[in-house]
């Protein structure tokens, strides 16, 4: 047990050692931060100079072993653009995409889970073959085609919801500005959320689907029928039960696609969140700003993943026997 | 009284292209605490039978028609409430591969618990105890360690002697036995169904065990039926069909155990196979493996009758009557 969350914070270390030097890398390439800083009217000795005060004409390891130290004590350097420290203008951004990103994964939760089961219990009826064919479906409509249709209606026909922005936030705890205690917060949220939820609930009720069809019809379904106990526990305890552990990982793999999305959704919705800054960094070349991006969102999807792990050794007792995990 | 009559009983699937039988007009009984074998060859359908009577069939298998009493219950006629009170209670089961029976991710505590509280109106703690004191009688050592474990953690032996703990949880009127000890080791096998013998009798248990090893039949049944592609085709007593079986196919499997086999030669074995579902051969199914199959066995079916041991389905076995019963016909002449 100790030793496979020490593994696995092992390896949430190496992925995390990689995603910096890839960020590392990005940010030396993406133009010269000499002329990003000094311009076009300086002479070449003085931008010598400064390249060289810089650090920039050091061997590549020492310029990355430089970068680590000071992205270790919180350093990530200062955005071309909002002339802060990048991860204060990040931390600025985030709650709003993560509440986004809850919203829109409860909303998954709560309709995948019925909705595959279902599908998989009552196989012949007609709503579980709709479910299967909408499901389909919904895994090849593109994001922006689904927005486009939500804001359509909801926004310009109906003018039910608002069609942009955060609306009005409160401040939590001192630094954290949240839409979800408002109730003009709340209806802002709702169309992104809801889009952002129809491009990845298919996925899960596919997946549930698939996998309880699989379950009920393994040897121990039946034998927990042949028991006698009701209907309900053989589908929500015995088969449930199961279906979830593939569903669990799949799920900490799909937090990668949520976070790509949660980009799209952003900039359709003009959502401040670090989605919508990321994409403007990336038209204004804002170099720290796009690899703090990718180190934060790396840490995040580390974080979950390893998350992730956990919960499964929570709910698998198999892997909970030392050396079973191997 | 039987506890447990089955009439013509017939299950069938149905593909998209046509319905396929897998058990032709099966008719037994059972006597309250009798032990009844049914013994067969992998795909004669002995399993199915035993899913068929507690309708745990899986799609698209079905009971197309017969019937199966119980007590004054048809239990093909059962919706699904009726099925809850009757499984696990009054009918309880063991599967094959305790491997795969029980829930990997429940404890073996709240696989017991449940079937208990299902059936009986008792509180978590008074579910514990009989749980608890159930797996001590199936001869489980620190009982109440094992009922917070999860079945990964117990042997194949321990997991088996756990199922049959839960068949016996409330005390039911027919255990149906699928292949109890064939996951298992030898050694552990005669410890089983030791078990499994001695629960039965002490509790008053009706029996039905499925299997295809003659020598488990031999320890634990009174009572023995033979199944081949989806017939009955020689029942009787156990010991009767073991020292003298009639039909070419008991011949076959009893033949076929390492045991009658003599050292330095090989062992003998039935040629060919059990044909698989949809290819049963007309006639006597058996006649294409059969040593004394004549022209007659390809296109008749031969019909059970008794033969002073048991009864067989059969005609050679027929013709052997028929002769013996001229010649006891010629002394009476005299």
């Amino acid at each position: 047990m100790i030793g496979f969350i020490l593994r696995r914070l092992l390896q949430a270390v190496l992925v995390m050692l990689t995603i910096s030097f890839a960020s590392f890398v990005i940010q030396g390439k993406l133009g010269d931060p000499v002329t990003q800083m000094v311009g076009q009217n300086v002479t070449l000795a003085e931008r010598a100079q400064l390249t060289e005060s810089l650090g920039l004409n050091d061997p590549l390891l020492q310029q990355y072993a430089r970068y680590l130290s000071d992205a270790l004590s919180g350093d990530l350097g200062v955005s071309y653009y909002h002339k802060q420290a990048t991860l204060a203008v990040i931390g600025d951004r985030l709650p709003a995409t993560l509440e986004l990103s809850f919203c829109a994964l409860l909303i998954v939760l709560l309709t995948a889970t019925p909705l595959g089961v279902f599908a998989a219990i009552r196989p012949r009826h007609i709503l579980s073959r709709l479910i299967v064919i909408v499901s389909t479906l919904g895994l090849s409509v593109p994001i922006f085609v689904v927005a486009m249709f939500l804001v359509y209606f909801f926004a310009v026909e109906w003018q039910w919801l608002p069609s942009f922005g955060r609306g009005e936030t409160h401040l939590l705890f001192g630094f954290w500005s949240s839409g979800l205690v408002t109730k003009d917060g709340l209806q802002h949220l709702l169309l992104p959320s809801v889009s952002l939820a129809f491009v990845l609930a298919p996925i899960f009720v596919r997946l549930i689907r698939a996998q309880m069809l699989e379950e009920l019809d393994s040897d121990y379904v039946r034998y927990a029928w042949s028991k006698g106990i009701p209907a309900h526990r053989v589908y929500f305890v015995h088969a449930l039960k199961n279906t979830m552990l593939p569903v669990i990982t799949v799920g900490g793999i799909q937090v990668g696609t949520l976070i790509a999305y949660t980009i799209l959704t952003e900039t359709i919705f003009q959502w401040p969140g670090m989605g919508l800054l990321f994409m403007e960094a990336v038209s204004r070349v804002d170099a720290p700003l796009i690899s703090a991006y990718l180190i934060v969102v790396g840490l995040i999807f580390v974080l979950i993943n390893t998350l992730v792990d956990l919960i499964y050794l929570w709910v698998n007792p198999r892997v909970r026997i030392p050396g079973y995990g191997q | 009284m039987a506890l447990l009559t089955v009439e013509h009983l017939q299950v069938d699937f149905r593909l998209r292209q046509q319905t396929l039988t897998a058990l032709y007009d099966i008719s037994f009984t059972l006597s309250p605490g009798e032990r009844l074998a049914i013994v067969g060859e992998s795909g004669a359908g002995k399993s199915l039978l035993g899913y068929a009577i507690v309708n745990l069939l899986r799609q698209p298998g079905y009971i197309s028609a017969g019937a199966i009493h119980f007590h004054e219950q048809n239990l093909t006629k059962l919706g699904s409430r009726q099925w809850q009170q009757i499984r696990g209670k009054k009918i309880a089961m063991i599967f094959q591969d305790p491997m795969v029976t029980l829930n990997p991710v429940l404890t073996v505590g709240e696989q017991m618990v449940e079937a208990i509280r299902a059936h009986q109106k008792i509180s978590a703690q008074a579910a514990k105890q009989l749980a608890i004191h159930k797996l001590s009688q199936v001869k489980i050592s620190a009982a109440e360690q094992r009922f917070e474990q999860y079945p990964h953690e117990l042997s194949g032996g321990m997991r088996q002697r756990v199922v049959i703990a839960i068949a016996m949880l409330l005390n039911p009127e027919i255990l149906i036995a699928d292949e109890p000890t064939t996951a298992l080791d030898v050694t552990i096998q005669a410890q089983i169904l030791h078990l499994l013998k001695q629960l039965c009798e002490e509790q008053g248990v009706a029996l039905i065990l499925i299997t295809h090893d003659f020598g488990v039949v031999s320890r634990i049944a009174e009572r023995t039926l033979v199944m081949y592609a989806g017939r009955i085709v020689e029942r009787g007593p156990t010991l009767e069909i073991i020292n003298d079986p009639q039909h070419p196919y008991t011949q076959g499997l009893l033949n076929a155990l390492p045991q009658m086999a003599l050292a330095g030669q090989r062992l003998n074995q039935i040629p060919g196979h059990m044909p698989s579902l949809g290819e049963h051969p007309s006639g006597c199914a058996f006649h294409p493996r059969c040593p004394y199959a004549t022209e007659k066995c390809r296109w008749q079916r031969p019909r059970p009758i008794y033969s002073g041991i048991s009864t067989v389905a059969c005609f050679a076995i027929e013709e052997l009557l028929a002769e013996t019963n001229l010649e006891e016909g010629d002394d009476n002449h005299d």
